[in-house]
């Protein structure tokens, strides 16, 4: 008796692609709790951070009166719209973190995605698909497909989430969520890739928590996700003119609430596809390279 | 005999100072089972991942089923097997989901895989637990499966890093049953590792002797006892004179005789076929064989002999080793 040794065998480049990220989303639409536990801490936020900055409520005629000059209220509440427009875009600060939000979401599931590999190398699973012959750079794409569709899944909920909560929708369009979800995987795409790279050759876990933790907030602060970048000192604005963040959340912010852009939208897509195209090409280079050592 | 793995002054240096395995070189044929047997840290396993391509080797080549391991990796990807040391199977899936996951990674088509996967898991007995989460299979279940995943592609030469470290002494046995059945049934060329002794004695038709990174000594389990003397025959012999010394040095495997006080103490090659053959020739010259008895040497006294170690110290290391293993998971869930 001998067994076949060959019969059909598919040696395509892409060959394990899906296999690959399924097994990751899998783990992810098997515990459906986790979905949930994961989103607890944006809505937090949104819902804290949000609700609690009421900059519109500070400027309004109820709260804000100079003593010796009468004011006629409707001339205030004029002059408050007229601020929160020209320094959020928008009628309200919760409407203006709501978009920020999603790109919030994204940066922590991408960051994710380096963690995953840790631990794949760390239980040896790792060597197990690395002695098949599947292709090196399938195996980064795969991960970085898996923390796509994760980290946008995600933004969605958020979305909705922050529409119950009393985000300003009057301008969405179908085409509006569509470009803006556009925007925001190239934005998870080139995240994901960028944070998976930086866990190639990692084998702790530590180190690589120590380094997400160095990175996440910086990316966060230094974009234009939670605070207009117009009144930030100059130095910063430099920052948040080459943090791809801040592209992914004005093509929201367009789009979404029909806000002045930062940048136009054509550019917000450019200068997001070429990070998207550079950070992963990186990737699947750094990955012939290091993923044997 | 065709030559399956060539390998070549095969070294790698870990950090510019570990050499782990020191210029090494071997070669495996095609339908044997070749072992490779040391204690802790001899670099059986560095040498397993250097052959698979999962390490780079700092120098020296090797060739795996013709494919030269540097340059033709992926070629050599697709026709080994590899059950590696720790267990990798994915913990949250189940253990048909484990292995058409691996079908998957080799390209193999759904419906082939399907089909294999069912074959898999009988050969293996998990037919059963083929639908339970690998988290809550036992260790010997894990093995097993590791063993089931690296089959997928029906491959002609399958590595095993220490197949059956830490499992008890049933499972061991089991495992030593598959690894035969590959052999004859499958015609399938097997490169294991392993620390056991006993396992090595038995179910490896060559094997190498690894210390520190270097080979020590190549041969049957056979030619590895008799380069350390071979077996020991006593007779005694009921009429002290003649001397019936030469008599017996011509019997064939027999390799010494020493006359002793009312006894023969005799040195051969194979003991079981000397015996008889001495009894025979005394009895049929009309003398009376009084006691006989054979001992042949272990494997142990050639491990002792060679790496100047006992490996009786080595296994409480491993089920340390696989302890730590097992917490490490469990850190995880
Ligand atoms: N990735 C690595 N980096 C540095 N040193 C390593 C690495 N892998 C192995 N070593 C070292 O190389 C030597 C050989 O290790 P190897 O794992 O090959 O031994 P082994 O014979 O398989 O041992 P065991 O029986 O414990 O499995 C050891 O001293 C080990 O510490
Ligand atoms: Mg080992």
């Amino acid at each position: 008796m001998s067994w076949s040794v060959e019969e059909r065998v598919n040696t395509g480049k892409l060959h394990g692609l899906w296999s690959l990220t399924n097994r990751e989303l899998m783990k992810w639409y098997k515990a459906p709790f986790i979905i949930f536990l994961s989103l607890i801490q944006p809505v937090i936020w949104l819902g804290l951070f949000g609700k609690a900055m009421n900059f519109s409520a500070i400027f309004s005629a109820n709260s804000f009166n100079i003593p010796g000059l009468s004011i006629p209220k409707d001339v205030l509440n004029k002059i408050s719209e007229q601020i929160m427009q020209n320094t959020f875009g928008t009628s309200d600060y919760f409407s203006f973190l709501s978009v920020g939000m999603l790109s919030f979401v994204i940066v922590f599931t991408a960051m994710f995605s380096g963690m995953s590999i840790v631990w794949d190398r760390r239980f040896g699973f790792l060597d197990k698909v690395l002695s098949t012959p599947v292709s090196r750079s399938v195996i980064v794409i795969g991960k970085v497909l898996s923390s796509v569709f994760r980290s946008l899944l995600q933004a969605a909920i958020i979305l909705v989430v922050a529409i119950l909560l009393g985000m300003n929708y009057g301008s969405i369009t179908a085409l509006g969520i569509a470009g803006t979800f556009a925007g925001l995987f190239l934005m998870t795409f080139g995240l994901s890739a960028f944070f998976l790279m930086l866990a190639l050759r990692a084998t702790d876990w530590q180190s690589q928590v120590a380094i997400m933790n160095l990175i996440n907030l910086p990316l966060l602060f230094g974009s234009n996700a939670l605070f207009p970048s117009k009144f930030m000192p100059n130095w910063l604005q430099t920052f948040v003119s080459i943090n791809p963040i801040t592209y992914g959340t004005d093509i929201g912010r367009q789009l979404l609430l029909g806000s002045p852009g930062f940048a136009p939208l054509g550019f917000d897509f450019l200068y997001l596809a070429v990070f998207a195209f550079v950070f992963a090409s990186i990737g699947i280079i750094m990955s012939w390279r290091f993923l044997t050592k | 005999m065709r030559k399956i793995i060539e390998v070549k002054g095969l070294t790698k240096v870990f950090n510019d100072r570990l050499k782990a395995v020191d210029n090494v070189t071997f070669d495996v044929y095609e339908g044997e089972v070749f072992g490779f047997l040391g204690p802790n840290g001899a670099g059986k396993t560095t040498t397993i991942k250097m052959l698979t391509t999962l390490l780079k080797p700092t120098s020296g080549t090797a060739t795996v089923c013709g494919f030269d391991i540097a340059k033709q990796a992926n070629k050599v990807r697709a026709s080994i097997g590899v059950v590696p040391q720790e267990y990798t199977a994915d913990e949250d899936m189940t253990g048909y989901e484990n292995i058409m996951f691996c079908a998957s990674l080799y390209g193999i088509p759904k419906d082939v895989a399907k089909r294999r996967a069912d074959e898999l898991l009988q050969l293996v007995g998990l037919k059963d637990s083929a639908n339970k989460k690998v988290m809550n299979y036992s260790g010997g279940m894990r093995r097993r499966l590791e063993l089931a995943c690296g089959l997928i592609n029906h491959p002609r030469l399958l590595f095993l890093d220490e197949p059956t470290l830490g499992l008890d002494v049933q499972t061991r046995a089991a495992v030593w049953e598959y690894i035969r059945k590959l052999k004859n049934d499958y015609g399938m060329t097997l490169f294991m590792t392993t620390h056991y002794l006993e396992e090595a004695d038995s179910i490896c038709d060559r094997i190498a002797i690894i210390d520190h990174g270097k080979i020590i000594k190549v041969g049957t389990p056979q030619e590895l006892k008799s380069s350390i003397g071979g077996d020991v025959i006593e007779v005694g012999v009921l009429e002290k004179e003649p001397d019936l010394s030469q008599m017996i040095m011509n019997i064939s495997y027999v390799k010494e005789v020493k006359r002793l006080d009312g006894y023969y103490r005799i040195k051969s090659d194979s003991g079981e076929q000397a015996a008889p053959a001495i009894i025979d020739l005394i009895r049929s010259r009309g003398y009376h064989v009084t006691r006989i008895s054979l001992s042949k040497p272990s494997l142990d006294q050639v491990y002792l002999e060679y790496t100047g170690r006992n490996l009786r110290d080595e296994q409480a290391d491993s089920s340390d080793i696989l302890a730590q293993r097992f917490t490490l998971r469990r850190a995880r869930a």
